[in-house]
């Protein structure tokens, strides 16, 4: 069965200057779709991936990536907001980097476009009633 | 055309009364004129809902037996240490209260997941609290120590009574640092990064009322979602700050203190707040109805967002070094077309007050009245105005010396 899922990569120093992610492709047999990096040299690097393939071959590639000491999350609906505690404040807005908070100009809801979420987790803490959560 | 509000309340009574919102009532004068408008409108309602740190409530727990003396001694509600220096079974808890064992900022910046506001929002949404207290014992109060789940069913009363509510305007924030900071106001990015600011606008109860010309004490209103009453001014209450021509602060002034049964209040109106690096608060939804007594209380209802000018501070450095530099004024209704522009910079906005919410709390309190379920009060006495010569006066430090 074909699947395509999203993940972030988290890479502790020590491995950031290895070829990982080319090896999902030559011995894994997937595909993979950067959506973001942030990779610098001496520093933890951060890489949000779409990876598509085989189901058993995905499964293998995530075990490699496991053991090579890459820190995985999954991204499918990672972080949601809990509707009945969200306030609607606003506070959100200008702390999402990728802009998935928006305001709708005369109601001044503050809608969450989950398509535009990273799963950063830079709304969790920043939301004064504590509506956003992260769930794996 | 002079109405008053026994007038008012025989039409609430009878179902005629003519209820608009602080929202509203800006179209309906556009095109009716102020003359016909308040002829026509008896009532308009306002709205706020935001943090408001200077909240808290009071409970007597009811005597134990054997009984217990928790003043003087230590009492705590799911952790969160509550006041104890009254009478034997009488306690306050603040909103800003924190558990003993929080690492408050010890790692910076510090979560605050749970205070006294989210300790206030669980008793109103008739969760279980935990009560811990230690005693010192004394004859007729002997018990030392005491364990028991407490329900606010239980409780002879549970009151919410906040000394400082409905600040009538308020400072926009901005972090002209090289680092991000933490703040009341939410987090503020480095270099002008964002603006924070909190107010209703042209929906705020003091500023739709900006000489305090109906509001006053004894007023009755929508608190948290029951209904309660402006019991004072609230602390820091400074009128005589500088006005726009149509009398509207251009900086915080005038404030409430209001009181109300918690019984009858609800959780969606009273919600446990957290702000990174700072600490614990409750959000508080508040309304008040203001009567259209004359033509002149009409007109300052029909204040717009862009008619309210608010001062923005950097919070780096002149906030909390006590500076009076400001960076310049801005308006509501540029605050809220998303961002305003600072020393030349093009700054994107968020607001900690929620103006949906706001909505929501001046059209629930339009059908009370409509209902006929909320009448007017008049107030009992008025508010300190602009002629009470009261100065907002900072600490004088005079060093203890030993």
């Amino acid at each position: 069965m074909a699947i395509s899922k999203r993940i972030v990569l988290r890479f502790p120093r020590r491995l950031v200057e290895r070829a990982i992610v080319s090896r999902l492709v030559k011995d894994y047999n997937l595909d993979f779709n950067i959506l973001k990096a942030s990779v610098t040299p001496d520093e933890e690097g951060l890489m949000v991936l779409e990876l598509s393939g085989k189901q058993g071959d995905y499964d293998k590639g995530i075990r490699y990536l496991t053991k090579t000491g890459v820190r995985i999350q999954s991204l499918s609906q990672d972080v949601i907001r809990n509707e009945e505690r969200c306030t609607h404040c606003g506070a959100c807005v200008t702390i999402c980097p990728t802009g998935a908070f928006e305001l709708e100009p005369l109601t001044r809801r503050v809608n969450f476009y989950d398509e535009k979420c990273l799963a950063c987790g830079l709304c969790i803490k920043a939301c004064p009633p504590r509506a956003m959560e992260l769930h794996f | 055309m002079v109405k008053t509000i026994g007038e008012i309340n025989e039409k609430i009574k009878e179902g005629k009364a003519v209820v608009v919102t602080a929202e509203e009532i800006i179209g309906i004068v556009k095109q009716k004129g102020i003359k016909k408008a308040a002829q026509e409108v008896d009532v308009v309602t306002t709205g706020t809902f935001g943090p408001m740190c200077s909240s808290g409530a009071y409970f007597n727990i009811g005597h134990s037996k054997p009984r217990i003396k928790l003043g003087g001694g230590r009492t705590y509600l799911n952790d969160v240490p509550a006041y104890t220096g009254l009478a034997a079974v009488d306690i306050f808890i603040g909103s800003n209260a924190l558990p003993d064992d929080d690492p408050r900022n010890r790692v910076h910046p510090g979560e605050f997941n749970y205070g006294g506001g989210h300790v206030i929002e669980e008793l109103v949404a008739g969760r279980d609290v935990r009560l811990v207290a230690t005693a010192y014992g004394t004859d007729c109060y002997p018990r030392r120590r005491l364990e028991t789940w407490v329900n606010i069913e239980d409780l002879n009363q549970a009151v919410l009574f906040n000394i400082r509510n409905a600040y009538q305007n308020y400072d926009v924030a901005v972090n002209l640092s090289d680092r991000t900071i933490y703040t009341y106001m939410g987090i503020l990015k480095p270099d002008l990064g964002n603006a924070s600011f909190c107010s209703a606008g042209q929906l705020s109860p003091l500023l739709n009322d900006p000489y305090y010309k109906t509001i006053g004490i004894g007023t009755r209103i929508f608190l948290g979602g029951g209904t309660g009453f402006v019991t004072w001014q609230g602390t820091q209450h400074n009128p005589d700050v500088p006005r726009t021509e149509g009398g509207v602060p251009k900086s915080g002034a005038g404030a409430l203190s209001v009181i109300g049964d918690l019984k009858q209040m609800s959780p969606k109106w009273l919600v446990g707040t957290s702000m990174l690096g700072y600490g614990c608060t409750i959000t508080v939804g508040i309304g008040i109805p203001i009567p259209i007594l004359s033509e002149e209380i009409l007109k300052y209802t029909t204040v717009t967002d862009a008619d309210i000018f608010t001062p923005v501070v950097d919070f780096s450095e002149a906030y909390p070094q006590m500076k009076s530099d400001i960076l310049g004024e801005v308006s509501y209704a540029q605050l809220k077309s998303g961002k305003i522009i600072i020393q030349g910079k093009e700054v994107p906005t968020a607001s900690l007050s929620s103006y949906l919410r706001a909505v929501e709390i001046a059209t629930t309190l339009k059908e009370w009245i409509l209902s006929g379920k909320f009448l007017l009060t008049e107030s009992v006495a008025s508010l300190p105005g602009v002629e009470s010569a009261i100065t907002f006066k900072s600490l004088k430090e005079r060093p203890i010396e030993e």
